[in-house]
């Protein structure tokens, strides 16, 4: 278990009634990037601050780098880097400022600080803005800067709660960019989202509905896994072939894309392409079906729906 | 109002507790102002004026001494507002028209007490009875510390009080309460900075303003109002340090009871009203019910009216005080034990 950085075994976590996490199993590797994809409110943000220490929780255990989170909170801290979901350094200070305090509350020798914050700036690209303040900045910069601060100590864990939800796309390649280095580096990083291409460029990737996992495994994996054929359908109408194939029985879910309609049928269920084409003639919409390998979102969809789908 | 309960507190609490105070607390017509006696004549005539003196009610007799000296070591000491001195000579003197027959001692540096005791001056003395109409007062009155009855002296060392209290509580309750609100809280519990270093962390630069405001009172009041500081100034900043930072272990234990910046705010003014009426900065506090005067010593605040006025109009030590400062640690500790039990380094 030694080459793991986490492994948590039925950590529950209750809210009065609510159940924000049940039960969840989680491995996460060293020296690579595992997802945490889910909807708001599943939970993902909980199971975090459960693995940081900063809730407890009800049930269940959580071992993080070695060491059960509840007993060595203090000693886990200096090495585990947490980057919250809100810009939380100080917006009054400036850059520079701002990688000198963290330096100076995770007790880096004062000889170290300088070279470590001068390679961080050049790193995450924020030499011009060393002297400004860091409310002032972009979102793009502001994430940057705090995932300086949040390695600046050098973790070995990398928890990141949400980080691109508020920059632009190239920020996030960016970003991205830097998580590869940091993991191959080997930072382990657990990075919580919920932007699907951001799930596909993770080694590893758990999806969390409702608190509760309901996959797990690399991406590939959980493509080839979904028990769900899917079909896609370029129609000149796609709102009223949509309309269609919801009234076929055995299609468990329909997802529009522009012009093209993506449709998950249960793998059970013979020739899918046939069956979709056959409803679409019979009323006479013009439109063309063709297999197709399930996406991250089809994964997504598939997972989540599961409930809901049984009970309808 | 269930998504606030404490806003809704407030919108009760405070016209409540107003009215509860000022109906009840307030009284400016005081009445057993602490008193000592030194009685030198000792004759059937001096205790019958004790005596009458005592039915009066304005003054409640605490003490027997035998000098004079020792009635103005109490006044110092801030433990008598009024002394009672009767000279050997009582019975001579009350049938001299030209001589007062005793003198009171009084506080000046407690403003109302002033006026109280002035009008005790023309008490009919009943046994006077060759009441001459041309004859002087039969007491005469002695101003200690503000002889000359100024207001700002007066109010100015209870004044620096309210303002200590007033910017130290909502400095550090906001200042906690904002980096809660902002998040940077969430970030610095995740990091190896303990409790302890973050409470001090923000209490330290918070001394520093506290004491450069009263330096700035102080000024000004000396400049302007021509305010003195009699006493050691060093122990005025001794005492102001140990209030300033009861106030502000009270504002980190206020910042821990309260989620939002406003309803940090709302227990600002909240604890801020008391401190005003039930200190003795106001309102004597002699004039008060016991039950407000057992309220008013909880405050920090009514220790420190204490002391600044002790030190700054009566030339007094420390030494004399030290029930004040004892009880100002005391209150630190207690707080600021209570704000780190709550303030624990988890989110739950």
């Amino acid at each position: 278990m030694a080459d793991l950085a986490i492994r948590a075994r039925g950590l529950t976590k209750r809210f009065g009634d609510l159940v924000a996490v049940n039960n969840l199993d989680l491995d996460v590797p060293r020296a690579a990037i595992y997802g945490f994809l889910g909807p708001n409110g599943s939970g993902k943000s909980t199971v975090i601050r459960m693995l940081c220490g900063l809730l407890t929780p009800t049930e269940g255990s959580a071992d993080v780098l070695g060491l059960k989170v509840s007993d060595n909170a203090n000693q886990l801290k200096p090495r585990i880097g947490y980057m919250t979901q809100k810009f939380s350094l100080f917006g009054d200070m400036t850059v520079l400022e701002n990688l000198q305090f963290i330096a100076a509350i995770y007790s880096i020798p004062k000889s170290r600080r300088a070279p470590r914050i001068d390679e961080l700036l050049e790193n995450y690209n924020l030499t011009q803005q060393r002297a400004q303040f860091a409310g002032t900045m972009s979102g793009g910069q502001k994430q940057r800067l705090a995932l300086a601060c949040a390695v600046l100590h050098k973790p070995d864990l990398l928890l990141l709660d949400e980080p691109t939800s508020a920059v632009d796309p190239q920020s996030r390649r960016d970003f991205w960019a830097n998580l590869f280095r940091l993991a191959e580096s080997g930072t382990a990083i657990l990075v919580s989202t919920h932007y699907m291409d951001e799930a596909e460029r993770c080694h590893r990737l758990a999806i969390l509905d409702h608190g509760v996992k309901v996959a797990d495994g690399t991406p590939q994996e959980l493509q080839d896994g979904t028990g769900m054929s899917v079909v896609e359908v370029l129609a000149d109408d796609p709102y009223a072939a949509q309309a269609v194939i919801q009234s076929i029985a055995e299609v468990a879910s329909v997802t529009q894309l522009g012009v093209r309609l993506r449709v998950l049928i249960p793998a059970s269920v013979d020739e899918p392409l046939l069956l979709v084409s056959k409803y679409l003639d019979a009323k006479n919409i013009a439109a063309t079906a063709q297999l197709s390998r399930p996406s991250l979102e089809d994964v997504f969809v598939a997972v989540t729906m599961k409930p809901g789908a049984r009970a309808a | 109002m269930r998504r606030d309960r404490l806003t809704f507190g407030m919108i009760l609490g405070i016209p409540l507790m107003q009215i509860l105070l000022f109906g009840y607390a307030i009284n400016t017509d005081v009445r057993n102002l602490t008193a000592a006696v030194a009685d030198e004549a000792g004759t059937h005539r001096s205790r019958q004026f004790v005596a009458e003196l005592r039915e009066t009610q304005v003054v409640r007799i605490a003490q027997r001494v035998e000098t004079a000296g020792q009635l103005e070591e109490l006044l110092r000491a801030g433990r008598i507002s009024v002394g009672i001195h009767i000279p050997p000579d009582f019975d001579r003197r009350v049938i001299d028209a030209q001589r007062a027959a005793a003198h009171l001692l009084i506080d000046g540096s407690d403003p109302t007490i002033i006026g109280i005791v002035n009008a005790l001056k023309n008490m009919p003395v009943s046994f006077d009875t060759t009441a001459q109409p041309d004859r002087m007062p039969a007491i005469e009155v002695r101003t200690y510390y503000n002889p000359e009855a100024r207001t700002p002296v007066n109010v100015i060392p209870g004044l620096i009080g309210v303002i200590l209290t007033m910017t130290m509580l909502l400095f550090t309750a906001v200042a906690v309460v904002r980096e809660r609100e902002r998040g940077n809280l969430e970030l610095l519990i995740n990091t190896p900075v303990t409790s302890a270093e973050l409470m001090i962390g923000k209490v330290i630069p918070y001394v520093v303003i506290g004491l450069l405001q009263l330096a700035v009172a102080l000024l000004v009041g000396y400049l302007l109002f021509d305010v003195p500081v009699r006493g050691s100034i060093v122990e005025l900043y001794v005492a102001a340090s140990l209030f300033i930072v009861a106030n502000l272990s009270l504002g980190l234990f206020v910042s821990t009871a309260v989620s939002t910046q406003f309803q940090a705010m709302q227990m600002t003014f909240f604890l801020l009203l008391p401190s005003i009426l039930l200190s003795g900065f106001i309102f004597p506090f002699d004039g008060m019910p016991k039950f407000a005067q057992y309220l008013g010593e909880i405050l920090p605040i009514t220790h420190f009216v204490r002391l600044a006025r002790g030190i700054m109009l009566r030339e007094a030590d420390l030494t004399a005080m030290t029930g004040a400062l004892v009880y100002l640690g005391v209150f630190t500790l207690v707080t600021v034990t209570a704000a780190s039990l709550r303030f624990s380094k988890r989110l739950d």
